[in-house]
């Protein structure tokens, strides 16, 4: 067995390193075109297992796409080490995450394990679980939350405008307007989100 | 107001806006004042927070254009890659279901089979057949009517030639001789209600007999050949044995079935019957209807029973009478007819196939109307 895996990790690091590292780059960066290569390549793999273990291709979209959230947060963060290749590490987290489900719906064990080498990925899987929840939360929130605030902090947190921009494209006189307008809708999100972190709680 | 300060504040320090001085004064006063540094924490965490966020939304979206297009394209959610374990994946989703339903499904069949039973019980007499032919094929009696044409128009040119007599029979069984002066046993139910009876042999020789005995409850009758032509058979080749047969012992029987003689054999099954009755064997071989009354002999060359019934819906379940009964019957006929069965059994110790011939002459066709 360490026989073959260090064979594999040999091949792999000749063959493909350089373009699977390419491809988290493009992912960590939102590059349609590296998203849709990973797609490619390893999304056959995941429903055939998805599927043969009690579920239907609808869940296999929604562990892929998990699975691919997982990968993306692990790319962009600047800790992290390519330490197997892309499609195992998809493979393991979809299985993870499948074998979870299966479990929550008292679905059973599955009977069907494709051969495919696997890595531990418990502890990237462990902050996952919380960050996808406040990622509900702070959904949440900004729905609660409404127009105009909720367009006026995406274009400032997420899609990084500066303030004269802002305040254009919402119809403010100036930026410093536009700025204590954004200051308010932030207090308010803040608000609502922490009141519901507590209710959750 | 102060709070829009602090807020702005920690968004230049975060975003690195903020000149040397500015952030030794930030930094001094969240030294000195740990609620504005909690406050600090605490907002440049919720930024980061709303950060992750708009960048994962828009993840989602792009994987659910990727998805979309790519599905387009047939690469995902193809023909194949669905297709194929869909008989998987049905079985597993619902296989209690499937479970519950096949153990319905067995209820139900099982409940039918013990209705079907219970009320088929009472007429398991139906299930027996007869082993009398009473399907002759109309082609072979018209054929012998034209035999019998030809042999009377040959007569007219060759006197010598022997007549048969025009005979259209209706059923077909088989008997056997239990004394050489003419007398046959066959079964009471194939000389039911018949009003002509003619027995042949193996060479196809006719004769006219008669039914002196039928004896309903052991289905035995005895029959006499009244033709003149018969000739007398000194010595029977076998012997009536009076003892119970053994499980497994090696039989076989000789009879009519077709209008040839035709061999059969088998082991003894059962020491009893039909519905236990004693006075049949079970018999394992393969008979047909016109097997009726032919004989079942053993390795020694005795008669140990006389064919009677099969089981309709069994394989190779076939009843035979035990010989004893045929000494019970004859003691109840006349003393004047003097049947003696025969006392000498010469096929003891010969080969099966030399036994046969020897035999045979002796197993005649019993038809009639």
């Amino acid at each position: 067995m360490g026989y073959f895996s260090t064979l594999i990790s040999i091949n792999y690091n000749l063959v493909s390193i350089d373009s699977e590292k390419a491809l988290l780059q493009g992912l960590a960066s939102h590059e349609n075109g590296a998203i849709e290569t990973i797609y490619r390549e390893n999304y056959a793999t995941i429903q055939a297992f998805i599927v043969r273990n009690n579920g239907f291709p609808d869940d296999a979209r929604d562990i892929f796409q998990e699975a691919m959230i997982i990968l993306f947060e692990k790319a962009k963060s600047s800790s992290f080490v390519l330490s197997c290749q892309i499609k195992t590490y998809l493979y393991s987290v979809c299985r993870r995450l499948w074998l979870k489900k299966l479990q929550q719906n008292n679905k059973g064990f599955p009977a069907f394990e494709l051969l495919e080498e696997t890595v531990s990925v418990e502890e990237d899987l462990e902050g996952h679980e919380q960050r996808d929840n406040d990622f509900r939360l702070m959904e949440q929130a900004l729905m609660q939350l409404g127009q105009p605030c909720q367009g006026i902090l995406e274009a400032c947190y997420v899609q990084k405008k500066s303030m004269p921009e802002i305040a254009e494209a919402f119809g403010y006189t100036n930026a410093d307007n536009a700025k204590t307008q954004k200051y308010k809708c932030l207090m308010r999100l803040k608000k609502i989100f922490f009141a519901q972190y507590r209710k959750g709680d | 107001m102060e709070d829009t300060l602090l807020l702005d504040a920690i968004e230049r320090y975060r975003s690195g806006d903020m000149s040397a001085r500015e952030i030794a004064y930030f930094e001094e006063l969240r030294k000195n004042d740990p609620e504005i540094d909690q406050l600090v924490v605490n907002h440049m965490a919720f930024l980061h927070q709303l950060e992750q966020h708009g960048e994962r939304a828009a993840l989602k979206q792009q994987l659910n254009e990727t998805e979309h297009r790519l599905a387009g394209e047939g690469v995902l959610f193809n023909e194949k890659t669905k297709g194929r374990p869909a008989i998987v994946y049905l079985w597993t989703r619902y296989r209690k279901i499937i479970g519950v339903a096949a153990a319905i499904a067995g209820l139900v069949s099982i409940a039918t089979a013990s209705f079907v039973s219970r009320y088929s019980s009472e007429k398991k007499v139906d299930e027996i057949q007869p082993l009398v032919d009473r399907k002759i094929n109309a082609v072979t009696s018209r054929l012998q009517q034209l035999e019998t044409q030809v042999n009377s128009s040959t007569e007219t040119v060759n006197k010598t030639t022997k007549k048969k007599p025009v005979f259209e029979a209706n059923f077909r069984a088989t008997g056997f001789l239990i004394d050489g002066s003419g007398y046959l046993v066959t079964n009471a139910h194939v000389i039911d209600n018949a009003r002509n009876i003619i027995v042949e042999n193996k060479k196809g020789e006719q004769f006219t007999a008669e039914a002196l005995y039928a004896d309903k409850p052991s289905d035995l009758a005895i029959l006499k050949i009244t033709d003149t032509s018969f000739r007398k058979v000194n010595e029977l080749p076998y012997v009536f044995s009076k003892n119970t047969s053994e499980l497994g012992e090696h039989i076989y029987t000789l009879g009519y079935p077709r209008e040839e003689i035709v061999y059969s054999e088998g082991y003894v099954s059962a020491q009893s019957g039909y519905f236990g009755d004693t006075a049949e064997y079970q018999v394992s071989m393969s008979v047909n209807p016109g097997n009726s009354g032919g004989p079942v002999i053993n390795r020694a060359g005795e008669v140990i029973g006389i064919i009677s019934s099969r089981e309709t819906n069994a394989d190779g379940v076939v009843f035979a009478i035990k010989s004893k009964n045929i000494y019970s019957v004859l003691r109840q006929l006349d003393d004047s007819m003097n049947i003696k069965l025969p006392t000498v059994n010469s096929l003891k110790g010969i080969d099966r196939m030399q036994e046969i011939p020897r035999l045979e002459d002796y197993v005649y066709m019993v038809k009639g109307n």
